[in-house]
């Protein structure tokens, strides 16, 4: 069971929580129209072996969607921000 | 090489056991190979076997960074069917299924093939439509399907929870009546055994840790026991393909997740089939020892760590009691996880790369062991004729920025939820 930080509710099971996958990807402006923008955008992904920065909403709590950075291989947790406060790579 | 036969078993049953030749050799890694496969899994040693076999090609390696079987070959529920609506999938796995059917007589190796039925249990009138519609394109495809009533599930698997307290009331089924199991070692060991008797070296405890290029073209790997050059580097390293594909410049649509699997201490014969209940997509099936088999859905989070977490263990017992309340008490001998290479539409991708000398095989989400052969035979073609095969002509990266989806589960762009 991971367990997450949440900033609003306190730490709680990742069973309350629903997995978004990778946070890092910036998308383009709605009205650009270069493919290749939207298709790094959509379906690129790091997915290291290490650090992995990811959205996780919490569902069954305050709703609030988070950015995790959590280790894919410890599953350590080395913080939880809120998704408007995160920094895009 | 030994022949394995009834005769070969009775000699040296009579010799004590003592006399069997090594199943393949250990060799140490040459300078140079016109053909190197990164990962000794089911999918690299069969893409080994088909090269040599059906392409003629003979100065072979694949490398493995532990051992054989220690991988995602002896991670799995055994399960090979080829339940497939998409045209692509449909060709591919049901390909796959005809090798399955002559493996153990064509790598001289028992296998366990057993074709027992795999048997999808719906729970709602729509849920088993969608699987009267996905039976009618199976056997457009040519591919046995049958439908069956609730009564006729009964019949099939009578310990199914059929009372009027059942959580999930069983409404159906679809049956595959060709699909099964097969001993997961059991293959692994086979194409391995079967590639060395045709020339292939099989490196066991040497890592790919980079590539040898030369100018815009790979050349070669750099390993735990120095460079080995190639002519053409294939990859088939399943839920490791990212950090390795990065490592030659590729960025690509796969995430690693992990999916964990059971089994329970042994009873005697009773679950027939491979069954799937679709309430919660729990799957499982006895084993010949006796224990049950049986696993669930990924732990939905990126994970490289082969284990998973408690919560999955709770989910999938709950639905292995609500399926067959009788298990309640069955205690689990063990449970496993193994990293899957997660595509964006379920779909796996075995395609030469956009970069020169290295070819890929990778994507197979949890559906990889049922595809083992057609997976080898495709990726053997592909890296042969730099060029796929019509089996695996959709498989390709492209796919994704072309809106070609091969989206079985059409659940969109998201890895963890294919």
């Amino acid at each position: 069971m991971l367990r997450i930080a949440c900033p609003y509710c306190g730490t709680r099971d990742h069973e309350e929580f629903s997995y978004f996958g990778d946070a890092t990807q910036a998308y383009p402006d709605l009205g650009v129209e270069n493919h290749d923008a939207w298709v790094s955008t959509v379906y690129t992904r790091p997915n290291p072996r290490g650090i992995h920065s990811e959205f996780w909403q919490h569902t069954l709590g305050c709703r609030r969607w988070l950015v995790v950075k959590r280790h894919t291989v410890t599953h350590d947790i080395e913080s939880v921000v809120p998704a408007a406060q995160r920094s895009v790579a | 090489m030994t022949h394995y036969s009834a005769w070969a078993l009775l000699r040296n049953a009579l010799g004590g056991h003592k006399h069997w030749d090594r199943a393949w050799r250990d060799p140490e890694p040459r300078k140079s190979y016109d053909v190197i496969i990164i990962g000794g899994g089911g999918h690299g040693l069969a893409t080994a076997y088909y090269l040599a076999k059906n392409h003629g090609i003979k100065n072979i390696a694949v490398l493995e960074k532990g051992y054989i079987g220690s991988g995602n070959a002896g991670r799995n529920t055994t399960i090979v069917r080829s339940n497939y609506m998409m045209q692509d999938n449909t060709a591919f796995y049901e390909h796959s299924m005809s090798l399955w059917r002559g493996m153990s007589q064509e790598l001289n190796y028992n296998v366990m093939f057993s074709p027992r039925g795999y048997l999808y249990v719906t729970m709602s009138p729509s849920g088993h439509d969608a699987q009267i519609r996905r039976a009618n394109i199976m056997r457009l495809n040519g591919i046995r399907a049958d439908i069956l009533s609730r009564e006729d599930v009964m019949k099939e698997a009578p310990y199914l929870d059929f009372s009027d307290e059942a959580r999930f009331p069983i409404y159906g089924a679809m049956l595959q009546p060709d699909a099964g199991t097969a001993r997961h070692d059991a293959v692994v060991w086979a194409y391995a055994r079967a590639a060395n008797a045709l020339g292939v070296d099989i490196i066991q405890n040497c890592e790919v840790r980079d590539f040898e290029w030369s100018g815009e073209r790979i050349t070669g790997v750099h390993t735990s026991r120095g460079t080995i050059s190639a002519g053409k580097v294939g990859m088939a390293v399943a839920g490791n393909t990212s950090p390795l594909a990065q490592k030659a410049g590729l960025q690509l649509p796969i995430d690693s997740h992990v999916l964990q699997a059971y089994v329970t201490e042994s009873i005697k014969p009773i679950v027939n089939h491979v069954v799937v209940w679709s309430a919660s997509y729990f799957y499982f099936s006895q084993s010949d020892k006796g224990g049950l088999v049986f696993g669930g859905h990924i732990d939905r989070y990126n994970s490289y760590a082969q284990r998973g977490n408690l919560a999955n263990v709770s989910e999938v017992s709950q639905a292995l009691v609500s399926a067959m309340p009788s298990a309640a008490r069955l205690r689990v001998l063990r449970h496993w996880g193994g990293i899957m290479d997660m595509t964006p539409d379920g779909s796996p991708i075995i395609t030469k790369t956009q970069v020169d000398g290295l070819y890929l095989n990778t994507g197979w989400c949890y559906g990889g062991f049922k595809a083992t052969p057609a997976s080898g035979w495709c990726f053997a073609h592909t890296i042969a004729n730099d060029a796929p095969h019509a089996y695996n002509a959709g498989f390709t990266l492209e796919r994704f920025s072309q809106g070609r989806y091969i989206d079985e589960a059409g659940t969109g762009p998201y890895n963890h939820l294919q």
